[in-house]
């Protein structure tokens, strides 16, 4: 059961209401309600297939690129009030307000500096002061500015994996998104990287909202407020983080953190 | 069930059973490798045999020629009384006609590839590629008579001075030929590209042209400079269209209204003709073959140089 009263006074930044969404034939999430809180981490747990990374990709519209995929159900996002999900919204628009960083870092095939001017570029800004400025700023967001600053002009390909997944946050934060979603991104990542990471997912909250899907559970433990545990593409329980791994009121929901199951 | 282990000799041990070397199938190993190694050797034989021919001809040439003559000279006339032997005339003719190539293949091709690669979908693509592989397939000679009986009149009528052979129309058609292998090869290289980039790129909020233009292209880059390398080798390796429309004059120009000679096309010319084996005008082909295979060399070896240094591992 999801009904759980949540007295909180964040704002909310987003919410999902009755959201489906269908790879052609298959119907791969079902009727998924959650709220997405401003400045506070709401990781996805779950076991592989449950779902979590298509009801991420949902945010930022990722399933438009393919052919065959539908949405049933909205995301109101704040303080438009807006349903992300509405034929006449733009999905530019709404990759605009809503990064994303991927499983795997993926730098563009450029410079350090190309890459976190990427989505600056694409808004049209080519003043080279107003430029320089925002990517120090993005880079010492990503905690990666002290390690570049003497090579920005180099590739981003001889960074290191976890160099490059810092990149690409900062290439993220270049723009001023609004809502950040992390598909598993330390996945690719040894402990340290992945330590940097999540020291820095504790940091960048206090600025954005953010939506992690995270396999590893100490991880959604370790660096989220609110915890949502999804299972064959419906979300089974969804709570305050501690609340959730201390007591969870669904069987599965324990089941699956006490590590029974998955 | 026991009696199954009663028979050990039932044809699955028919080498008698025991751990012993098995002469027939070392030898039919040995036969096949051999036979693969024959195989291989061939090809390898015969490329060595080209360069043995074309160099100990050429040794001959250069033997009655000098060398500096044969790259400073403004004249070809190997056949007439007072010879000359400047093969920067046939280079120039090559040239051109591969520059005027290039300037149809290389972007329309590109153009095609980044259409197919990032817009397109499967069903279009599906047919539209097939179809242009057999653009490919088409014989050059039937492409040499298109640019002289099509292309060239309709050349004649935006340029009315045009005549009758032109580097231009031959270029032009040779670069249609072209097409094909440059938006095919680039294609496949843009295909390469991993989605995860493009999604980076879109999940910035960029467009498809951007994305396009910005993340896949670079990161194809080693891909499509491979292609363009082949278009070059192609170009200047191609023979029937420039034989058929560009005229066989040997003359030493960079305007690709005029007609003129290929390396390629004096080749087929002379070697049409019935001159005598071992005389001076014979061994000019090897010289100019010659030419032509360090040309390609050249590019070869520069379309393999840009592969490494912008080579992208994702």
């Amino acid at each position: 059961m999801i009904d759980m009263p949540i007295q909180e006074s964040a704002p909310l930044k987003a919410e999902a209401r009755g959201l489906s969404f269908h790879y052609g034939e298959v119907r791969a999430l079902k009727n998924i309600d959650m709220p997405i809180r401003d400045k506070k981490v709401t990781a996805l747990i779950g076991p592989s297939g449950c779902g979590k990374s298509t009801y991420l990709r949902c945010f930022n519209r990722m399933h438009d690129l393919y052919p065959g995929n539908r949405y049933e159900g909205e995301i109101r996002f704040y303080p438009d009030d807006a349903n992300l999900l509405a034929p006449e919204i733009d999905p530019i628009e709404v990759r605009m307000r809503i990064g994303m960083v991927f499983q795997k870092p993926n730098p563009f095939p450029k410079s350090i500096y190309e890459n976190v001017a990427y989505g600056l570029r694409v808004r049209g800004e080519s003043n080279k002061r107003a430029l320089d400025d925002k990517i120090e700023q993005a880079l010492r967001g990503a905690a990666l500015w002290d390690e570049v600053k003497d090579r920005l002009g180099e590739l981003a390909s001889r960074l290191s994996g976890g160099q490059q997944q810092r990149l690409c946050i900062a290439r993220a934060l270049a723009t001023d998104p609004e809502l950040l979603l992390f598909d598993e991104p330390t996945s690719a990542l040894d402990p340290i990287a992945t330590g940097a990471i999540e020291e820095l997912i504790h940091e960048l909250k206090k600025r954005v909202a953010i939506l992690i899907v995270t396999h590893n559970m100490q991880q959604a433990a370790r660096v989220s407020d609110y915890t949502a545990y999804m299972y064959l593409g419906e979300m089974i329980e969804f709570g305050k983080t501690d609340e959730i791994f201390i007591k969870p009121q669904d069987k599965r929901t324990e089941d699956y953190i006490t590590g029974r199951m998955g | 069930m026991q009696g199954d282990f009663a028979q050990p000799a039932s044809g699955r041990h028919a080498g008698g059973g025991r751990l012993a070397r098995n002469v027939m199938r070392n030898l039919g190993e040995s036969g096949i490798e051999m036979l693969l190694f024959a195989a291989a050797a061939v090809s390898v034989l015969t490329t060595l045999g080209i360069v043995y021919v074309l160099v100990s001809e050429s040794i001959n040439f250069f033997g009655r020629v000098p060398l500096l003559d044969f790259l400073t000279d403004t004249q070809w006339t190997p056949l007439f009384y007072d010879a000359h032997f400047g093969i920067m005339v046939l280079v120039s003719g090559t040239a051109v006609s591969s520059l005027v190539a290039l300037a149809v293949a290389v972007p329309m091709g590109t153009v095609i590839a980044i259409y197919l690669s990032e817009f397109a979908n499967s069903t279009v693509r599906e047919v539209a590629k097939p179809v242009l592989e057999l653009l490919g397939g088409i014989p050059t000679i039937v492409f040499g008579y298109f640019a002289l009986l099509m292309v060239t009149p309709a050349l004649q009528r935006i340029f009315p001075r045009l005549p009758g052979f032109s580097l231009l129309s031959a270029g032009l058609v040779m670069g249609v030929m072209i097409v094909p292998y440059v938006a095919s090869l680039s294609e496949d290289a843009m295909r390469a590209v991993p989605m995860s980039l493009r999604e980076g790129s879109y999940g910035m909020g960029a467009t498809r042209l951007h994305t396009a233009l910005h993340v896949v292209v670079p990161a194809a880059f080693s891909g499509l400079a491979a292609s363009y390398v082949l278009a070059i080798s192609r170009a200047v390796g191609e023979t029937m269209i420039l034989a058929v429309a560009a005229g066989m004059r040997p003359s030493l120009t960079w305007n690709p209204a005029e007609p003129a000679a290929t390396i390629t096309s004096y080749i087929v010319q002379v070697a049409l003709g019935d001159l005598p084996h071992g005389s001076l005008g014979y061994q000019t082909i090897f010289a100019a073959g010659l030419t032509l295979l360090l040309i390609t060399l050249v590019f070869n070896i520069l379309g393999q140089w840009l592969r490494r240094k912008f080579r992208e591992n994702y």
